[in-house]
This record gives C-alpha cells, structure tokens and sequence, in this order.
C-alpha cells in the first residue's frame, strides 16, 4: 500500500474520531441541560451560558486550527486533524512529533512520506499524553472524596480551599506573561497586552454593576480576549 | 443497585467511565490501524526514543493536570474535558467562567452541570471549527496565517488570564498575593521555565493553599 499522508484512509479515520468527540460532548451536553431542567435552574441564563461559552471559544479554536495547519506542512491534515480535536495541545503534539523525527533522522521541512516514521510519530503523540486520560477515571472519584471530606471537616475551608487552587493556576499564568520582560521593550509586549485584557474586564464590570447592562456580564470574558488580541495586532508591529 | 435508586454524580461517573475508556480504545487504534493498514510497523526502538523526549514531562504534565483541574471542573466535564484536550487555554477557563456567571461553586451539583455544559458546548465548536477549517483549508489559511493576525493567536494566552485574573484576584486580592508575587519573581530571575509552565500549576496552588490556610487560620478571609 502506497503512503500518503493526506489519503483518504486517514481522513476516515479522522472523520470516525471527529464524530466520536461531537456525540461524546452532545451526550454530557444534553444530559447536563435536562438535569439543570429537572432541578429548576433557570434555563434562560443556561442558554445564555452556551452562547457566550460558543463566542469565547471562537478566538482559541482558530488558534488551534493554526496548530493544525502548522503540523499540515510537515505531517498532513488527517494526524494533526485528529490529535488537535482529541486530547491534544499545540504545545504537546509539535515537540512529540519532532522529538520523534529527529530520533529518526527525518527532515521537519518536508511533507513525511515514509510509513514507519509516520506510525512512529502516531505512537510517540498517543503514548507521550496517556496519563492525562487514564489517571481521569482511575482518580476521579478518589480525588472527589478527598475534596469532599475537606468540606465536611470545614464548609468555608473547603470552599477557600478550591478558590485558591483557581488562584494558583491563574497566577502561574500571569507569572509566565513577565518571563520576557529582561528582553526590552518587546518583552513588555504580553504585560501591555494582559492589562488591557484587565482593563476591558475591569470596564464591563463597572458596565454590569453601575450601569445594570446585565447581559454583559456574559460576554465580557470574550469581549476583553477578543479586543486584547485586536489589540495585540496593533501594537505589536508598532514595537517591534 | 438499580440505576434509577442512583443520583445524577453517580450516573455521570458510570456513563464517564464507559465513555473515557472507550476513547482510550479509540485513540491507541489510530496509530495501530495506520501500522495495520500500510503494514508500517516502528519497532520498539524509534517509539521509545520518541517518548524519551517528550514523556517525562508530559507524563508529569499530565498527572498534574489530573490532580489540579478535576476540582475545578467537576464530574461530567472531566469526563469530557480530558478526552477533548486544550484544557488549560479553553475548557478550564470556559468552566470557570461560566459557573462564575451564574453564581454556582465548583462541587455542586449546579456547579457540575454549568462546567458541563461550558465545556461541552467548547468542545463542539472547537471541533466544528477545526472541522470546517480543514475543509475550507485553502481559503483560511492565507487568513489564519498572515502577518496582521500573528501577534493575535501569539498572545491569547494574556488575552485570557488577563480578564480572569480582574475577575479572581479582585474577589480573592489577599489569597491572590502571595503565588503571584511568587510567580512573577520566579519567571523574572528564570525566564526558560515559560516553556514548562504547566508542572508550576500545582507550585502555585500549592503557595495559594498555603497562603489561604495562614490567613484563614489568622481569621483574615
């Protein structure tokens, strides 16, 4: 059988695992939509959840859709297709498939067209992320008992408890945005850019709690990341 | 037991089960059917210096992950979130947000239905996006890949945790401090931990409990 890494065998692969994920997530959606019905949640701010969810989500898709395109040149569109829709990251799946190219001695900068080092690529991005997936239903339920029982012992405890996990996450992310800083001005770039993404945020909270436009409140999470990544395209080029 | 005597956690937690183990199957059968169907098998040897390099750190990676972001998410979107990926660019804040919205704590049941919905309602658009952008692939690309829009999809990143950061660390400033200030100092005198940002996430947690445990012992939160 002849390779190729755009042939139509894989593209049925891609559609059967593509086709996995969406009634995957349409089965926990809807199961999650009649449940908020049964128990009496208001409905109207559940639909607006999935709009807004649906909105935020645009920018970061087509960010991964870049990643998918990037991984094209050198892999085809099937693979990066699959592994960016499935369990993936940008930041994981390029340095699996390039790890695992320079192991082999196959050059980046062409299209692959050698079978064995393509299924060796397939292995190393399936088998380099597997605990993130298995540990998932090995652990759940023991790491829910423990957060449980830290709730039982103390209710306000165990509330601070998990609002500083948030806060730990958010600040190892702020943290990284000051990493280039030492570079010069360029290296402010991020700083600049997250303050405006506050600022944004910061305005749509006054908007929502001076001014009553309550149906901001929904969408100020899009609208600060999006009018930061427009921002970003604008003074970018004007530092550098 | 009967399946009708058992509550809404426990049938999430059955049918997550069914489902995430079935996308394990699913997964380890693509490399397996591309080796089957092109008759193209590795070897040993080519897989192992593959993982070798990216392995030890994801594997670290993602057990941390697992251990940090399935508090926060609750059950059905763990479930959910860990099979579709781009958890800490998408699905994490995409729950987050929207139980913040409609006032619901993580470990509710509220809260797990909202976290649900956020990110499996995420998880169809990505994967429609992704979907029609490889369809559409020779009219977006020029788009998606032109000089303007390089410095956008660059810096989401900030773009994201710069709004969630107004929405958090305002609510929780005293918690907030003390990893923050943490973080900064660390990533200024150690610029190159930027690329493993990820195996610092349970650092910061760690600092925050630590930190909220001090003031909520001192009775200051």
């Amino acid at each position: 059988m002849n390779f190729n890494p755009n042939s139509s065998f894989l593209y049925t692969i891609a559609t059967i695992v593509i086709t996995f994920v969406i009634v995957q997530s349409l089965f926990f959606l809807i199961r999650a939509y009649r449940r908020a019905k049964v128990i009496g949640m208001d409905m109207g701010q559940i639909r607006k959840t999935i709009i807004s969810t649906a909105i935020f989500t645009i920018a970061p898709a087509f960010s991964i859709l870049l990643g998918v395109i990037t991984l094209s040149k050198f892999l085809g569109l099937p693979l990066p297709w699959i592994r960016l829709s499935v369990i993936g990251a940008i930041t994981y799946e390029l340095p699996a498939a390039t790890t695992t190219a320079n192991a082999l001695h196959v050059s980046l900068s062409d299209t692959i067209m050698d079978p064995k080092a393509y299924s060796a690529i397939a292995w190393v991005m399936t088998l380099g992320i597997m605990p993130s997936i298995v540990l998932v239903p090995i652990l759940l339920k023991r790491i829910q008992r423990g957060i449980l029982s830290i709730k039982n012992k103390d209710g306000k405890w165990g509330e601070l408890f998990i609002t500083a996990m948030f806060l730990g996450m958010i600040s190892a992310f702020l943290g990284m945005v000051f990493s280039d800083v030492r570079s010069g001005l360029v290296g402010w770039i991020p700083i600049f850019i997250l303050l405006f993404s506050a600022a944004l945020m910061a305005i749509c909270g006054v908007l929502v709690k001076v001014r009553k436009i309550n149906w901001l409140q929904n969408y100020a999470l899009p609208i600060s990341m999006l009018g930061s990544m427009a921002f970003a395209a604008i003074i970018t080029p004007l530092i550098k | 037991m009967n399946n009708k005597n058992k509550s809404y956690d426990d049938m999430t937690h059955f049918y997550g089960q069914i489902w995430i183990w079935t996308a394990i199957v699913l997964l380890l059968c693509i490399p397996a059917s591309i080796c089957i169907y092109y008759n193209a098998w590795p070897g040993f040897t080519p897989v192992l210096k593959g993982l070798l390099g990216v392995a030890p750190i994801f594997w670290t990676v993602g057990t941390i992950e697992v251990i940090t972001y399935t508090p926060m998410l609750g059950t059905g979107s763990s479930y959910l979130a860990f099979v579709t990926g781009n958890l800490t660019n998408l699905k994490v804040p995409s729950a987050l947000t929207a139980m913040e919205n409609n006032k619901v704590k993580a470990g509710t049941e509220e809260g797990d239905i909202i976290s649900t919905i956020a990110v499996a309602t995420s998880s169809i658009i990505t994967t429609l996006i992704i979907a029609a952008g490889v369809l559409l692939l020779a009219q977006l690309a020029p788009i998606i890949n032109s000089k303007a829009l390089q410095p956008a999809f660059e810096n989401i990143l900030p773009s994201l945790f710069g709004g969630l950061a107004v929405v958090y660390v305002s609510k929780n400033w005293k918690i907030a401090l003390t990893p923050l200030f943490f973080m900064i100092i660390l990533f200024l005198i150690v610029p190159s931990l930027a690329g493993s940002v990820g195996i610092l996430v349970p650092v910061g947690a760690l600092i925050s409990i630590g930190a909220a445990r001090v003031l909520y012992k001192k009775k200051m939160i």
